[in-house]
């Protein structure tokens, strides 16, 4: 399967939604792309299924090498492992679903999908590189349009969320950057070019003191991405300030673009840098888990409960890569899916309720179960994947990240998974605290009678979504099957390291 | 096994219904979900009859054992070679005993509720989320791995949930749904922390391995988690410890009972199968089920044993006190699920030894049968009177011959007065607890005092007593309500019968347990006198039971505010840990951490504004600077592609 069709598809759906007229054949054009992409995305599945059952054991498959600048050694290169198609399924699931849900909207429509389905570009891009340099160029396609997603469609205090959110993440590329280049200047230790390429760089040793030095700008600026603490205060307000689609796009895809890097550059790349600073970044990811949820609890509007839960759930999986062990990498990267498509399912189911009740103070709903059953159905499932109900795709990530996370006997480590472990039962009250004042209890709002419940565009996304949590709560093994060679691959690497010294 | 290959069905029914009417229950099928959902079961119901029948007599005995069979296992989420969550369906005499259980009394709430919740608007959701249920505690109860007992242990907490606060409109039940979920919560953190520990120790999940594997001398897995500690506490001890938490959790021991009482918002029925019969002894179920870890290890069985020892005398004590019928038949499921921990917690391994394990189950089976019994009871009186507090009722019997029948049975069953069930099972846990701790068997003969006297003083008072003023026009509701309560009183009385201890005991081993007539005449007498006691206070009404409770004046208001457990709790909850940790936390987050944040926003701009000059703010100008750049850039693009 030729890759560049992932970039393909979004970038002539945005093209063709330049060209098109009124709404309809703009919605249209944005439907197809996005269906197309989802259709890709499974393909790719399939392809690449049938390439290992072949018995195809190369790391990265469908690989395509292209010079874009040669006085740099800067390539096209790109191909996916098993990580890379989870991510892009996830991409493909979270992009079809905003989408649907923006169907109604009806301010300068053909500007609003275009820039989403822009973003998508990036995203697709940056999983699918294998050149450092080509992956930052994505990276930074899909920071760009959020700005403007925030500042024009948004809500609330939007022109200052939409700042701090473009601003610190282009903090946390500019980190990026100095650490990419770090690593390029090293990497011609015999002499040689230099390079950005990935698979190369994997089977260079770069210096102790070099990875020391670069890691943390790395790690920390995808961090950014990742809402690592103490950089996570973009998060709450970006989230919330956003419109619905830029919400689901931004907590579904742009932090797992940081958590994808923690693990693809920073951990892969510098794998003694990644043993030695592992504990700082435990702590850290620790902090993020049970202090954020301590955090979402005081929460009283649901977007903010929901933005400051996704800290709480993205420190697990930076844990999940800082503990190193390949259960918990596993956990990691199942946590990114899982936790991409159910932020997604509730931020929609957020939108679905702010456009019907004008206001997302819990305390001002309540007993919506009674007007809008399937939408209150919809929220009620997303609460419950977040905190962590078995058969959902939540239970599986975190119970792998934990069981991963145990396997460190160290004290420190262990401690860390514990309070980790307690963030369970702090996300049990902010989910059903939100539940019980939202969905629960008698009607508040009774002016708003008749606003009637999810039309099918609203049904279609919450499905696709929900259909993805099933997939992966009901039969998590085929997702293990697809993420656990891929991560063996970075474990490996790290044992490696850490032996050699 | 091919033969008992059919089990699967036990399981894929429920959830087949739960999937269908949880689609169409809201409008498709909601007038016919109720029988859908009773045909369901009814075949669920058979099938696990027929399980009982060919695992005892058929196939399940070797060389005079018990022995465990597979009947399905397959891998569902690996976590590393050796350690993987593994789902499958094993056969043993605790979970044939606990098929049973549970099937049979689920059928029976579903006929019951085909009445009881007749006209509810939710009618189909209801049945959905019995069906959630019922296949839940199945599952749980067959599971082959400790991990797949967690899963399934989360879902009966949802499906607890989501019933409990199935009035959803009515902001007690709401908060009452949430109670339940956040404290077993809590205690499942337990659980979940044991099981990290447990499987880290043993290397696998799998809980037949699991016991193999530490219950071995010197195998190495049970030398490295007895060796290696914590305070001074060996990992194995821990590990149990932990994991009776998550029990003591869901079984509502003190003193995480708080939800329990509660969870009597829900409707009727949900509580005689949920909050009675089935979910809430799966914690006993649990250290059952690890049983030979923890007769192994003494610690962890002595803390069960005396954790179930106080849950079985302070909720005797406090529903001595409480007039919502509900409420005090919660506060006696506590006690007597107290008796069956205890039950537990006095228990050997082998032979003779296993009499209180064997006990134990017994009394599980027996209570399934006479609390539910009660509980549907309860249902059918609230139906007639609309309020759960007793003061509202009395001088029912004419007006509810049946149920009066049965809720007698059912209080002569839990008084432990022969030849009712609960006789039977009592009177072994006790004689187990005579022969290793005497402390524990005063407290399970007064508790049985005690157990005798508030149930009849809820009987008399219901039954007897003074008919209150109002008019009560219809009288036990349709066919669909009394049929259940015939069967399950029928069942109450001769549940004592089964020569229990030739089926389940903790070696797998048959033994001869025989009742102690001479053992047995004491309790039995204290119990009578305190019926005799309750009778006279409460048979007719009079000043007697107000005067003893103002003599008893601090210890009375001590034990009717339910020694103020929820206080506590709303104090921790309410002032400590949201004021002083989600709170502060939320604070530091808006104020420092985003603080520091904008502060670097804030000094950036104070250092731009010293070097603005170059910045106009026209965008007219930025366009030049942009276009310039890229003319640069495409010049210095140009250039490099030249001098190689």
């Amino acid at each position: 399967m030729n890759l560049s069709l992932l970039i393909f598809i979004p970038l002539l759906t945005a093209f063709v939604i330049l060209l098109c007229r009124g709404e309809k054949q703009v919605r249209a054009a944005a439907l197809a792309g996005g269906v197309a992409q989802m259709l890709a995305g499974f393909i790719l599945l399939v392809a690449f299924w049938q390439e290992r059952e072949t018995g195809n054991t190369t790391q990265m498959l469908f690989q395509y090498n292209h010079q874009w600048f040669s006085p740099l050694q800067i390539n096209y290169h790109v191909g996916v492992d098993g990580i890379s198609v989870a991510m892009i399924l996830l991409t493909s699931f979270v992009v079809l679903a905003g989408i649907l849900v923006s169907w109604k909207l009806e301010k300068m429509s053909k500007e609003f999908f275009f820039l989403l389905i822009f973003l998508s570009i990036g995203a697709y891009g940056y999983f699918i590189s294998l050149d450092l340099f080509t992956l930052f160029f994505f990276l930074e396609i899909a920071v760009i349009p959020k700005f403007l997603l925030i500042g024009i469609w948004g809500s609330g205090k939007k022109q200052y969320s939409a700042m701090k959110l473009a601003l610190m993440l282009m903090g946390g590329s500019a980190m990026v950057f100095v650490g990419l280049l770090g690593l390029y200047f090293n990497t011609n230790a015999a002499g040689g070019l230099h390079s950005f390429d990935l698979t190369q760089i994997a089977q260079m040793h770069i210096p102790l003191r070099v990875q020391k030095l670069f890691f943390p700008f790395v790690f920390g600026g995808f961090g950014v991405f990742g809402a690592l603490f103490p950089f996570h205060t973009w998060v709450p307000d970006g989230h919330s300030s956003a419109p619905t689609a830029a919400s689901m796009f931004l907590a579904g895809i742009s932090m797992k673009l940081g958590g994808y890097g923690c693990l693809r550059v920073a951990t892969y790349l510098m794998p003694d840098a990644a043993h030695a600073y592992a504990p700082v970044i435990i702590v850290l990811a620790t902090i993020a888990i049970i202090y954020g949820a301590f955090a979402t609890m005081m929460q009283t509007d649901l977007k903010y409960i929901n933005a400051y839960s996704s800290v709480s759930h993205c420190g697990f999986v930076l844990l999940g890569i800082a503990m190193l062990t390949q259960t918990s990498i596993n956990g990691a990267v199942m946590q990114m899916v899982s936790h991409g498509l159910m932020t997604a399912l509730f931020f929609a189911a957020i939108g679905m309720i702010y456009d019907r009740m004008h206001t997302r103070v819990a305390a001002q709903l309540g007993g919506l179960l009674k007007i809008m059953p399937f939408i209150s159905t919809v929220f009620v499932l997303a609460g419950l994947c977040s905190l962590g109900l078995p058969g959902l795709s939540g239970f599986v990530a975190e119970a792998t990240v934990f069981m991963g996370a145990w396997q460190n006997p160290d004290t420190l480590y262990r401690v860390a998974t514990i309070l980790s472990c307690a963030s369970i039962v702090v996300t049990a009250v902010y989910i059903l605290r939100a539940v019980g004042q939202a969905i629960m209890g008698p009607l508040k709002k009774t002016d708003q009678g008749n606003v009637g419940d999810a039309s099918w565009n609203e049904k279609f996304a919450a499905v696709i979504l929900l259909a993805g949590i099933l997939a992966i709560g009901v039969a998590p093994f085929w997702l293990y099957k697809l993420i656990s060679p891929a991560a063996e691959v970075v474990i490996q690497h790290v044992t490696n390291a850490v032996i050699k010294n | 096994m091919s033969h008992l290959s059919y089990i699967v069905w036990i399981l894929l029914l429920p959830l087949a219904n739960f999937a269908l009417l949880g689609l169409t229950g809201r409008k498709l099928l909601k007038g016919i979900s109720g029988v859908i959902g009773t045909s369901v079961l009814l075949v669920v119901a058979a099938l696990a009859s027929m399980a009982v029948y060919q695992y005892f007599f058929v196939y399940g005995k070797l060389d005079g054992i018990y022995h465990l069979i597979n009947v399905l296992q397959f891998e569902w989420l690996k976590f590393s070679p050796n350690v993987s969550i593994g789902m499958g369906v094993a056969l043993d005499p605790i979970s044939v005993m606990m098929l049973f259980i549970v099937s049979v009394v689920s059928l029976m709430v579903h006929v019951f509720s085909l009445g009881y919740m007749k006209g509810e608007e939710r009618f189909g959701t209801y049945y959905a989320f019995l069906s959630l249920f019922t296949f839940s505690m199945l599952s749980l109860v067959i599971s082959t791995n400790i991990f797949q007992i967690y899963i399934f242990w989360e879902l009966v907490g949802i499906s607890s949930y989501l019933l409990i606060g199935f009035y959803y409109d009515k902001p007690s039940a709401v908060a009452a749904s949430k109670k339940a979920f956040i404290v077993t919560r809590f205690a499942d953190l337990g659980f979940l922390v044991g099981i990290l520990i447990l499987s880290f120790g043993a290397g696998t999940l799998d809980i037949h391995t699991l016991i193999i594997r530490l219950t071995t001398v010197q195998s190495p897995q049970l030398l490295g988690m007895t060796t290696s500690s914590f305070l001074g506490i060996s990992a194995l001890t821990w590990g149990l410890t932990l994991v009776f938490i998550g029990g003591a959790g869901k079984s509502a021991m003190f003193p995480l009972h708080v939800w329990l009482p509660d969870a009597m918002e829900g409707p009727t029925p949900i509580s005689a199968l949920i909050h009675a019969a089935t979910m809430v002894v799966a914690g006993v179920y649990l250290v059952a089920r690890l049983f030979p870890l923890y007769s192994f290890d003494v610690s962890s069985l002595n803390i069960v044993a005396y954790v179930g020892a106080i849950s079985a005398l302070l909720p005797a004590i406090i529903a001595c006190t409480q007039n919502d019928i509900k409420r005090v038949l919660a506060y006696s499921t506590i006690s007597q699920i107290g008796y069956m921990m205890f039950g537990l917690g006095v228990s050997g391994y082998s032979g003779e030894l296993g009499l209180g394990y064997m006990a134990s189950m017994f009394h599980l089976f027996t209570h399934a049968f006479f609390k539910s019994l009660l509980f549907l009871c309860a249902g059918a009186i609230i139906h007639l009177v609309q309020s759960n507090d007793v003061k509202d009722m009395g001088g029912l019997r004419k007006l509810m011959p049946i149920t009066h029948i049965a809720f007698l049975v059912g209080c002569l069953s839990i008084a432990g007065i022969p030849p009712f069930s609960g006789f039977f099972s009592k009177e072994e846990i006790l004689s187990a607890a005579y022969q290793s701790n005497k402390l524990i068997y005063g407290v399970g003969v007064f508790t049985s005092m005690l157990t005798a006297f508030y149930m009849f003083r809820l009987y008399f008072r219901i039954f007897h007593s003074r008919a209150q003023n109002r008019e009560l026009a219809h009288g036990e509701g349709s066919l669909s309500m009394k049929l259940p309560l015939v069967v399950l009183a029928v069942s109450a009385t001769l549940a004592g019968f089964v020569p229990f201890s030739l089926f389940v005991t903790p070696d797998h081993a048959p033994i001869e347990a025989h009742v102690d007539l001479i053992f047995s005449i004491f309790p039995v007498v204290l119990s009578v006198a305190a019926i005799l006691f309750a009778a006279r206070l409460y048979r007719t009404q009079n000043a007697r039971p107000a005067k003893i409770a103002t003599s008893l004046g601090k210890i009375y208001r001590f034990a009717y505010r339910k020694f103020y457990f929820d206080e506590i709790y709303l104090f921790v909850s309410k002032k400590i840990i949201f004021n002083l940790i989600g709170r502060p936390a939320a604070w530091i987050d808006k104020h420092i951490v985003d603080g520091l944040m904008n502060l670097l926003a804030a000094t950036t701009v104070k250092i731009s504004v010293l070097i603005k000059g170059f910045q106009s703010g026209k965008l007219q100008n930025y366009a030049v600077y942009f276009f310039a750049g890229i003319i640069g850039l495409a010049a210095l693009f140009v250039y490099f592609r030249q001098s190689p």
